[in-house]
C-alpha cells in the first residue's frame, strides 16, 4: 500500500460519474442537471489524467483541457437556453418543459 | 508515497462527501457551493497525478469562470434565493437504481482489470528533461494542433451562439 494504485484514481471517478448520473435523472431544476453534468465531466477528466500518467502519455493532459474547453461551451450555451426557457416559461423546472413529450 | 496516500484518501472522502450533498441539497446556490469543493478536490488529484497545468486550468476556468456563470444562472432564473421546497423529482429512486448498479459494474470491471497496478512512481510524461507542462505545451502546438484550433472555433461558435439564444430584442 505505498505506491498509488491506478484503480483508486479510477474507483474515486466512478464514484464521481455516478453520483453525476444521479443528479442527472432525479434532479428537477435544469442549473442543478447542469451540475450534474459538470461533476460526469470531472470524473472523465480524472481518468484521462490518470491513464496519462499510468502510460507516461502527455495525450491524457491534452485531452483533459479539451474536455475543459468543451464543458465551458456546453455550460455557455446551456445556461443561454435555460435563460430563455425561464423567460418564457417563468421556470426552471424540467416538469414544466414537456411540450415535446410523445 | 504513504503521506500521497493519506492526502488522496482525504481528499477523495471530502470529494465524494461533496458531490452527494451537491445532488441531495435543496438549495440550489448551496449545491453550487459544494460543486465548488468538488472541484477543487478534482484540482488536487490533478497535482497528485503530476499534471499541475491541469489542475491550474481546472481552478481558473471551473471555480472561476464555469461556477461564477452558473451562480448568475441561479440568479437569474431564480426570484428568491432560498430553500426550495421540491428539488428531486418523483422518480429518483430510478436514478438512484441506475446510478448504484453503473457503479457496482464499472467497480468490478475496474478491479477485474486493473486489480493491483501501481502508477508510476515519478509520473513524468516528457522524455527531455523539462516539466510536464513543457511537455503538454509542446504536443498542442505540434501533434495536437488542428483539435485545438478546432477547440477555438468550437469556443467562438458557443460564445456567439449563446449570445444569440439570451439576447431579448427578437
Amino acid at each position: 500500500m505505498d505506491d498509488l494504485m491506478l484503480n483508486q484514481f479510477l474507483l474515486l471517478a466512478a464514484i464521481l460519474f455516478s453520483i453525476g448520473v444521479y443528479g442527472v435523472i432525479a434532479r428537477k431544476n435544469t442549473v442543478m442537471v447542469l451540475m450534474s453534468i459538470e461533476l460526469i465531466l470531472n470524473a472523465v477528466n480524472i481518468n484521462l489524467l490518470t491513464f496519462g500518467a499510468a502510460n507516461r502519455d502527455v495525450a491524457g493532459a491534452v485531452f483533459a483541457l479539451f474536455v475543459i474547453a468543451v464543458a465551458a461551451a456546453e455550460v455557455g450555451v446551456g445556461l443561454a437556453m435555460v435563460l430563455i426557457i425561464y423567460r418564457n416559461r417563468q421556470s426552471v423546472d424540467l416538469d414544466d418543459v414537456d411540450s415535446m413529450r410523445g | 508515497m504513504v503521506a500521497q496516500n493519506i492526502f488522496f484518501y482525504v481528499i477523495a472522502a471530502g470529494m465524494v462527501a461533496a458531490a452527494v450533498a451537491v445532488v441531495t441539497t435543496r438549495n440550489v446556490v448551496r449545491a453550487a457551493l459544494y460543486l465548488i469543493a468538488v472541484f477543487a478536490g478534482v484540482a488536487a488529484q490533478f497535482i497528485l497525478l503530476a499534471a499541475e497545468f491541469v489542475a491550474v486550468t481546472q481552478v481558473l476556468i471551473y471555480i472561476g469562470a464555469i461556477m461564477v456563470l452558473m451562480l448568475f444562472g441561479i440568479m437569474l432564473t431564480r426570484g428568491r434565493i432560498g430553500r426550495d421546497v421540491d428539488m428531486t423529482n418523483d422518480h429518483w429512486w430510478v436514478g438512484l437504481g441506475t446510478a448504484l448498479l453503473l457503479a457496482a459494474v464499472m467497480a468490478y470491471s475496474l478491479v477485474n482489470r486493473w486489480g493491483d497496478d501501481a502508477l508510476p512512481a515519478d509520473r513524468q510524461v516528457n522524455s527531455v528533461g523539462g516539466s510536464n507542462t513543457a511537455t503538454v505545451s509542446d504536443s498542442i502546438f505540434s501533434q495536437y494542433l488542428i483539435p485545438f484550433e478546432i477547440v477555438s472555433v468550437l469556443l467562438l461558435a458557443a460564445l456567439v451562439g449563446a449570445i444569440v439564444i439570451a439576447r431579448k430584442d427578437r
